[in-house]
């Protein structure tokens, strides 16, 4: 009977594997992805059910209620929490994630010490893996959300002797697992090495900030798939390891992409601060100018314009713009203004920021444009809108070998036969450098508010 | 190392390749729902977190841990693909 059982149970986990797999290849194209994300979530009840039914001990009161609890939770979160705050959600959902699992092993390890049935050594490695990857994760997400959600300055922030610190932490964590490893009752041991784990994800995470948060996030989803695999070793589950692994893979992908679209690698990301902070203050007090438009006159350019492409950045994201900006948009296409969206990858704080936003205010997805698309039509394009954004549409990128954003794929609006730029103020962008655009003979300057602003444009659209 | 763990390793190798293999080439409008649907799928320690948590027949610290695993990995797993269900509705609704 138990056999029959085992085999069942099996059976479920490696078709919730298959259902994970199916379902993240449907997540990857728009027309199937919908139901791509419901044949993962049917892979979970299955591998959850199927877990329950081959359960042979007693409790389930208890565990219904853990299941309920979560299960609450979690809905309450995914239903309240605003477009804007998804970069935070996805932090705080994958903080849980390696919460979870390194309590398993943790859980895990302590069953193997009071049950007095020692694990094998190699088990006792997965468990260290578990933990060390499951914690970085947890106090990594932690903090990222911090940063996001504005409880913490969102900026980089370089420890004194950062590099020393890592190091120190490494080693920290080497011995305390080795003492471990050697006599697994050691307490003191593997609590130092629990707590070193998650200073170390507190120190990763410090020194990255603002525009490099993309990369962040979607390296601590690898992490998090990762740690659910080690947490997989541990309790030696062949459906924790399969999607651990391809979560793991998903996330590093993505990190993959967001790198490329800065230009950067990960180590310099992780490790680098921006660029060292080589040229960017090097050319002393700014003295060139910028014209300055009101927004009738603003409204005048966009108005009269055939074709119209809009840039957002965060600044439209933390001005909660994107229903302005769709309402703009929808006022020029009503002149018969050709208007398009053009997104960088790495715009926002999370990758897929802009497009999400814009798909909140019902912007029509054909209207959004890859960069490679637009940056072959910017020549065409009569007026370019820039919302909030900066590093991303800064020409130094293409131009200038001193700079440290140079060799980063831009958008190219400075192509465009005039450019707008919708900006607080003269601040740098995150990579502290001055902006060519801003300064050229063809940008106009309108400062203020995006969401203020991009009402005032509409509301001049009407006067025209 | 024991059988099973080598074992184990083959699947992880493996199934890294799959999700590689799987994942590349995805639009970037789909960058954000892929990140958060993906994410969910790791809150499959909630299986994990289930099996510690029925490991002594009475209440222990062991199960105490594997409840709280439970409830975190339950709201990753839930709040995960709910959100990202709630992402997609909107990507589909402006009738593109």
């Amino acid at each position: 009977m138990a056999d029959v059982l085992f085999t069942g149970t099996q059976l479920a986990y490696l078709a919730a594997a298959s259902l994970f797999i199916v379902g993240l290849k449907q997540l990857g194209s728009p027309a199937t992805a919908r139901n791509g994300n419901r044949l993962g979530a049917i892979g979970m009840a299955i591998a959850i059910v199927a877990t329950l039914l081959d359960r042979q001990i007693l409790g389930y009161r208890d565990i219904a209620i853990g299941l309920a609890i979560g299960t609450a939770v979690g809905a309450i979160a995914a239903y309240r929490v605003a477009m804007t705050a998804m970069p935070q959600m996805v932090g705080f959902l994958n903080g849980l994630g390696g919460l979870s699992s390194s309590l398993v092993a943790i859980g895990a390890s302590w069953h193997a010490v009071t049950a007095l049935q020692p694990m094998a050594g190699d088990q006792n490695f997965s468990i260290l893996l578990g933990i060390a990857i499951g914690n970085v994760t947890f106090s990594g997400s932690v903090l990222a959300f911090a940063k996001l959600q504005g409880i913490l300055p969102g900026g980089p922030v370089v420890l004194p002797f950062q590099k020393v610190v890592d190091g120190l932490l490494l080693v920290g964590f080497v011995v305390a697992s080795g003492m471990f490893l050697q006599d697994t009752t050691n307490l003191p041991a593997f609590a130092i090495a629990n707590l070193i784990s998650l200073i170390l994800g507190v120190v990763l995470v410090l020194p990255i900030g603002g525009g490099d948060m993309p990369v962040v996030i979607s390296l601590l989803n690898s992490l998090s798939g990762l740690a659910a695999s080690a947490a997989g070793f541990v309790v030696q589950n062949n459906a924790l390891v399969v999607s651990g692994a391809l979560v793991g893979a998903s996330g590093l992908i993505l990190t993959q992409i967001m790198c490329k679209a800065m230009n950067r690698s990960l180590g310099s990301v992780v490790f680098g601060g921006f660029g060292g902070g080589t040229s960017s203050g090097a050319r002393g007090p700014e003295t060139r100018t910028t014209k300055e438009i009101d927004s009738e006159e603003a409204a005048m350019l966009l108005g009269y314009a055939r074709s119209v492409a809009i840039v957002p950045g965060y600044g439209m994201a933390v001005a909660q713009a994107q229903h302005a900006v769709r309402e703009l948009a929808d006022a020029l296409e009503k002149r018969g203004v050709e208007v398009k969206f053009a997104i960088h990858p790495v715009a926002g704080r999370m990758p897929g920021h802009m497009n999400v936003l814009l798909a909140e205010a019902n912007v029509p997805y054909s209207q959004l444009c890859d960069m490679e698309d637009i940056n072959a039509q910017f020549e065409n394009v009569d007026v370019a809108l820039v919302i909030g954004a900066n590093d991303v549409v800064n020409p130094a990128a293409r131009s200038d070998r001193s700079s440290p954003i140079y060799g980063m794929p831009i958008l190219e609006v400075d192509k465009a036969k005039h450019a707008i730029a919708i900006k607080r103020g003269m601040s740098k962008g995150f990579a502290g450098v001055e902006n060519e655009l801003f300064f050229a003979n063809k940008t106009s300057m309108l400062f203020g508010n995006a969401k203020e602003v991009v009402a005032q444009l509409s509301a001049a659209l009407k006067q025209l | 190392m024991s059988e099973s763990l080598i074992a184990a390793l083959f699947v992880f190798v493996l199934a890294s390749f799959t999700g590689f293999e799987v994942i590349n080439k995805v639009p970037p409008t789909l960058h954000t729902p892929l990140m958060s649907g993906a994410n969910a799928i790791s809150g499959i320690s909630v299986v994990g977190a289930l099996l510690v948590a029925g490991l002594d027949r009475e209440p222990s610290l062991t199960t105490a841990l594997g409840l709280f695993a439970v409830i975190f990995a339950m709201v990753n797993v839930v709040g995960g693909f709910l959100v990202t269900d709630r992402m997609l509705e909107m990507f589909r609704s402006k009738g593109g």
